[in-house]
């Protein structure tokens, strides 16, 4: 069958199972687009508002789904504006398949107009990337594209699509594509691990979202009830364990919970799971590991030894391997550690008093959602909160910009989730600082008919950066007071969404019992206090002794 | 620690891939000493040799993040015990009187003349890395007019060569 670049690429995303695509049509593009015109019953495009936000629909897409997330933009701008979304997922690990147009192949290197080297520029944030020169490599290239942003470590791959690819034609044969996975030599020393679990009175086990990203749920929990040892989890692991197991102590870290710090700097021995030891996470990494064996699991042999040097390591597929120890661990039980981490969680409850707090208004909103609702964040003090307060009881829940902490990933990642998720009621918690950077994307939630609520934790100041003014530069507050002016409700009925504002719990109860079967997004605006802090904190580089509780 | 070491790499012959590899090295903090690129017996693909200092933590890190590129096909370590290495160099002296202790130079290093006038002599020597530094210590009291270094290319020794495109 003779078909032209454009069309290869479209039959060979229907091939791959791609539903859904995000992205922006431009002048180099505009082949493509014909193509998705008429295929539209094929494969459903999403417009958004910037390409930024389409990159971040794809990365939100793909968190939720579990499947490769797509973007489309045009050549140049439409290019360099998905930069930062690219970013995004390969800090994150998200499996993402950005394909750009560029200028005809004999305009390219001639600073023609729109072009950029897309392939140069995001070179250090892709897991790979290719230049299609030749429409016969472009089948090709497109599955062999799928198979490495969704194996191994997962990530972002691009691919740059020159007009004059799009228009060539050739003969279109799929074949099956092999991608060779490199053979890394790792020994897995699976005696020392297994002695040490078996020589270890107090385990504590480190989850992150390696474990989600290979489907190991099940295996931590098994592995946490034979060992009766408690789990910490990283920002992006927090939704692989039901925030109701008891051994759970939720996130640990530089704003982890208290129990979750304490257990892992009493504990004997860490087993690491699907983590790479962020300097988030761990703090002071040789106070860290200085009372502790450490076992790490990761399929990244990279990632194995970069952070904590001292380790006994396990490298491949996370759910494999805890597969395979699994069996040889025997039933276990540490009454008096238990007993201890019984006592440090006391520390992080609280009260619910009723008064409109982050804390508050969040599990007031919970109190509305499923165990299912897909939950999104910015980037901030209300993300903290959200993570520390929120009660995830669903793997695949939460959309959060873990590495690269990208302010205004938001709203973009949540019109993905929520189409990823049906089009259920999806929920994103924001403030004003991370909304203000891609509010535009309030038009694609319009356009999709999207029932997201926007719940604005809005303080007037960049919450998180004053907070360390605060604390670390005397309380000179340096450009982090807004005195904006901005009518949240009245921007999301100019963008046709509906707009509330609440100041109390009980005014944000009824605006979201009263918007049942919502086909809008619908912006709360939430006044907070401009001090409330996100604590406990454990300073940049410390360790549990420095941790600030009040 | 920090000592030298030698990355020998299989990767594929298309554009781009030495600036991916390059790139590894930049993005990491890690330095490049040298590197040395060309096409293998098969045209897909081409052999690098790559040279840096480090400590063993930064050795395996850089094995470890090259193995992840896509266009990686094989990441060896090569040292002296399993390996011979050597450079090469093309190296301009001055030479506008006698020229009798610069040519005993060059024949000390097993180089050779490659070209000459009255006021110079271009000379290539093929030695280990440290020979060559030594050479152009020497060289400096002639006065140098320009060097032109390939930085090192490596081999392993023996049949069972683990960098060699066959292993593919």
């Amino acid at each position: 069958m003779l078909l032209n670049g454009a069309q290869i690429l479209v039959e060979s995303l229907v091939e791959q199972g791609v539903e859904t695509v995000f992205g922006y049509p431009g002048g180099s593009v505009l082949d493509i687009y014909d193509q998705l015109y008429k295929n539209s019953h094929r494969i459903n495009h999403v417009i958004s508002a910037h390409e930024q936000g389409a990159a971040h629909a794809a990365d939100g897409y793909a968190r939720v789904s579990g499947r490769t997330g797509v973007v489309i933009a045009t050549s140049g701008p439409g290019a360099t504006n998905l930069v930062t979304g690219i970013a995004n997922a390969y800090l994150d690990s998200v499996p993402m398949v950005a394909i750009t147009g560029n200028v005809a192949s004999h305009l390219l290197g001639k600073d023609s107009f729109q072009e950029v080297d897309i392939v140069g520029i995001t070179q250090p944030i892709v897991k790979h990337s290719y230049l299609v020169k030749d429409v016969k490599k472009l089948s090709q290239t497109i599955k062999e594209a799928f198979i490495i942003a969704s194996t191994g470590r997962k990530g972002p791959v691009l691919i740059d699509i020159p007009k004059s690819v799009q228009k060539d034609v050739c003969e279109y044969i799929s074949k099956p594509v092999t991608v060779k996975q490199h053979n890394v030599a790792f020994d897995n020393d699976f005696d020392a691990a297994l002695q040490a679990i078996k020589q270890s009175k107090k385990p504590y086990i480190y989850c992150g979202g390696g474990v989600i990203a290979a489907e190991a749920e099940a295996e931590v929990l098994e592995l946490s009830k034979k060992l009766s040892a408690p789990i910490g989890l990283s920002m992006m692991g927090l939704t692989a364990i039901p925030a109701d197991y008891e051994l759970n102590l939720g996130m640990c870290g530089m704003h982890g919970k208290y129990a979750s710090s304490v257990a892992q700097s009493e504990a004997d021995l860490v087993i690491a799971v699907g983590v790479r030891f962020s300097d988030r996470a761990t703090g002071n990494v040789d106070k860290y590991s200085e009372k502790c064996t450490i076992i790490h699991i990761d399929v990244d042999a990279a990632e194995i030894g970069k952070n904590i040097r001292k380790k006994i390591g396990l490298c491949g597929d996370v759910k494999e391997i805890l597969n395979f120890i699994l069996p040889s661990i025997s039933s276990f039980k540490n009454e008096e550690w238990l007993a201890r981490i019984e006592e440090n969680k006391k520390a992080d409850k609280t009260e619910n008093d009723g008064s409109f707090t982050p804390r508050n208004i969040i599990s007031t909103v919970q109190s509305f959602c499923d165990n299912d609702t897909v939950i999104a964040t910015d980037v901030g003090q209300h993300q903290m909160w959200t993570v520390q307060y929120y009660q995830f009881k669903k793997s695949r829940t939460l959309l959060t910009s873990g590495g690269l902490g990208t302010m205004g990933y938001g709203l973009g990642a949540s019109i993905g989730g929520c189409i990823a998720n049906n089009k259920k009621t999806t929920v994103l918690f924001t403030s004003d600082g991370s909304f203000g950077m891609n509010l535009n994307e309030l038009a694609t939630a319009v356009s999709q008919k999207l029932p997201i609520f926007v719940i604005i934790l809005n303080n007037g100041v960049l919450g998180m950066v004053r907070q360390w003014q605060n604390a670390f530069y005397e309380e000179r507050y340096s450009q982090t007071t807004l005195n904006r002016q901005t009518d949240f409700p009245m921007l999301a009925k100019a963008f046709g969404g509906n707009g509330y504002s609440a100041t109390t719990l009980e005014e944000l109860s009824d605006i979201l019992r009263n918007s049942n079967n919502l086909c809008a997004p619908c912006i709360i605006d939430c006044k907070i206090d401009m001090d409330e802090k996100v604590l406990p904190m454990i300073p940049p580089g410390g360790c549990i002794n420095d941790i600030i509780l009040e | 620690m920090d000592n030298k070491f030698i990355v020998g790499l299989i990767v594929s012959n298309h554009f781009g891939v030495l600036n991916r590899v390059a790139g590894l090295y930049s993005k990491r903090n890690y330095n490049i000493d040298s590197l040395a690129v060309g096409e293998t017996e098969n045209p897909e693909y081409s052999r690098m040799t790559i040279v840096s200092t480090g400590d063993k933590y930064m050795e395996e890190q850089v094995v470890r993040q090259l193995q992840k590129l896509h266009d990686v096909k094989l990441v060896v370590v090569l040292d002296e015990q399993n390996s011979v290495s050597v450079e090469h160099m093309l190296i301009k002296l001055k030479a506008n009187g006698d020229r009798t202790e610069i040519s005993e130079l060059i024949n000390t290093y097993g180089g050779k003349v490659m070209d000459f006038s009255n006021e110079y002599i271009t000379s290539e020597i093929t030695a280990s890395s440290e020979k060559i530094d030594e050479f152009i210590e020497k060289a400096k009291l002639f006065g140098i007019l320009e060097v032109c270094r390939s930085g090192s290319i490596s081999m392993v020794h023996g049949t069972e060569n683990m960098l060699s495109i066959n292993n593919l």
